[in-house]
């Protein structure tokens, strides 16, 4: 299983190597520089949703932590944006963690509705406060530097992008494979059993919606630096469900299938564009016909089918 | 001292009183069954022990030390291990990482290391993996070590539990029924597997329904009835006790 999860790895490495020398306009690598970016946050929220079993309806909304302390703090404080991004994925890891206790009390439908209402209050948030956030309308975002260098261009932004899902595929893959992925993955399978070998399932729970959140924050601070600008959307409701969408479509506990499906929703979108008005209808149809005819999500109906592991 | 003291030991859910002022003892190294009608509360009481349910009233102690009311994962770490009787396998896993997962305690749980995979850890966790199919050679799953738990037959899963709590290197080991649903060659089989089990020092618990089995190899029974201890004691005192003739054979016999 492990040699062929990380031939999985080296196939990924050489796409990304190869993508930019393909694309035909800057069109096509901005649209790369996104799939690669909702790739991470999927990659986190897999962890916890398809790997643990426990669902989050609200991470659009750590992502707009991010995103907005990217665009705030070195706007009206002047700090540095990696030090902004660092200081937005903290306050998501602190809230996360803070919250997660009582969240991770509730099950099922329960725990869907408190992560649900938690991105919902962080995007009622950034929407009312407009002195800060610029309100429904959004906020600028300044260039991000590293060492004298800005970060500009789209070539220099799929670089940074493709290095942090290179990574972040090979860490999931190693701590799915580790005591704490098997520990995760035995709550999911069996929570009673789990326990009883020892395992404190609660801290297992928060540590993973910690790890996915943190994931989101980072990205939603990239995302903002990269398109510089960001607006409460980033942050609402619809946006969770995409994303819990592309984990879903792709298939739940599976590396790849979180890259596939981020892939997918992020090009489905402009690949319907011809459709004008009825692209919703057919983004709809679509997802409607891979639940029935694939409901395991795309690559572990194709891997079952094709007799090979994930 | 005994390994386990149990006293007075009680559960109300609601107006049921599942399990009633239930005391007993059990040393180090033997073999101990629990027996009793259905719904006599011998699941119960296992729940009990191993922290999956809180009790209203009474005391547990280990080794002197009073558990009632801890976690399970509290009791684990105290070398309490069990297995289920509707099978808690995980399903999502290979059956030897259901095994590896037994030894959870005993390996590195760093997120951080697992994720940047740290050779301590992967060099700790493929000695792991051995020793995880060694157990299954031990418990007779040497067919299985490279199957995917949810393709197995339910006969090897129960043993795949057996395997999965031995992974612990527990000091006490509940077993709920593990003859359950076996035909007769493999109950003989399991027979087999718990005496091995026990005689490498684990002191075993056992819920079980199969009385050839129960008389075989158990070194003290407890009798429940109505969530009541009904008689405790070597099989021929129980088998003789005129109380457990009634509770099983009815009042007249």
């Amino acid at each position: 299983m492990q040699k062929r999860a990380y031939f999985g790895l080296y196939i990924v490495i050489a796409v990304l190597a190869v993508l930019p020398l393909v694309v035909p306009n800057s069109f096509y690598l901005d649209l790369a520089i996104r799939m690669a970016i909702n790739a991470v946050i999927v990659l986190g929220l897999n962890l916890l949703i398809g790997f643990a079993g426990q669902i989050s309806l609200g991470h659009a909304g750590f992502l707009g932590i991010g995103a907005y302390a990217s665009a705030v703090l070195p706007t009206h404080f002047g700090w540095h944006p990696l030090l902004a991004m660092g200081a937005g994925a903290a306050v998501t890891g602190l809230l996360a963690a803070v919250l997660a206790r009582p969240i991770f009390k509730l099950k099922g439908q329960y725990l869907a509705m408190a992560t649900l209402g938690l991105g919902i209050i962080i995007n009622i948030a950034i929407r009312n406060e407009a002195t800060w956030t610029g309100g429904p309308d959004g906020m600028p975002v300044p260039a991000m530097g590293l060492m004298g260098f800005e970060l500009t261009s789209d070539k220099h932004w799929y670089w940074v992008v493709a290095l942090m899902l290179s990574v972040s595929v090979w860490a999931s893959i190693n701590l799915i494979d580790s005591p704490f992925g098997r520990a995760l993955r035995a709550l999911h399978g069996s929570e009673v059993a789990s326990q009883v070998v020892g395992v404190d399932v609660v801290r297992y729970k928060v540590a993973i919606f910690v790890m996915s959140a943190v994931f989101a924050s980072l990205m939603g601070s990239v995302t903002a630096h990269y398109v510089g600008f960001v607006t409460p959307n980033l942050a609402d409701f619809f946006h969770s469900i995409e994303l819990v969408t592309m984990v879903v479509i792709g298939g739940m506990a599976s590396v790849y299938g979180s890259l596939i499906g981020a892939v997918l929703l992020t090009a489905l979108p402009q690949a319907l564009a011809t459709f004008e008005g009825w692209e919703t209808v057919a983004f709809g149809m679509i997802l409607m016909v891979c639940m029935i005819f694939m409901p395991k999500g795309l690559v572990p109906t194709l891997a079952a089918k094709f007799g090979k592991g994930d | 001292m005994a390994l386990l003291d149990v006293n007075k030991l009680s559960i109300h859910f609601g107006g049921v009183k599942a399990v009633q002022e239930v005391s007993f003892s059990i040393d180090a190294g033997i073999v101990y069954a629990v027996i009793g009608p259905n719904g006599a509360g011998k699941t119960t009481l296992f729940n009990l022990i191993t922290g999956v349910y809180k009790p209203t009233s009474g005391e547990i102690r280990l080794d002197g030390e009073s558990i009632g009311g801890k976690s399970p994962n509290e009791l684990a770490v105290r070398g309490v291990a069990r297995t289920f009787q509707n099978l808690q396998i995980c399903m999502n896993m290979s059956a030897i990482e259901n095994v590896m997962v037994g030894a959870h305690l005993r390996l590195d749980r760093n997120l951080l290391k697992a994720a940047l995979r740290l050779p301590t850890l992967t060099r700790r966790d493929a000695e792991m993996r051995v020793e995880a199919a060694e157990l299954m050679r031990f418990v007779g799953l040497e067919k299985y070590i490279e199957a995917r738990a949810d393709s197995m037959p339910y006969g090897a899963l129960k043993r795949l539990e057996i395997a999965r709590a031995l992974a612990m290197k527990p000091r006490l080991i509940f077993l709920d029924e593990p003859a359950a649903g076996l035909n007769p060659k493999e109950t003989i089989e399991v027979d087999e597997l718990i005496r091995k089990v026990a005689d490498s020092g684990i002191t075993v618990v056992l819920v079980e329904h199969d009385m050839k089995m129960v008389m075989n190899l158990s070194d003290r029974i407890l009798v429940l009835d109505y969530g009541k201890k009904l008689a405790e004691g070597t099989g021929e005192e129980v088998r003789r006790n005129p109380d457990v003739i009634a509770a099983y054979l009815g009042a007249h016999a």
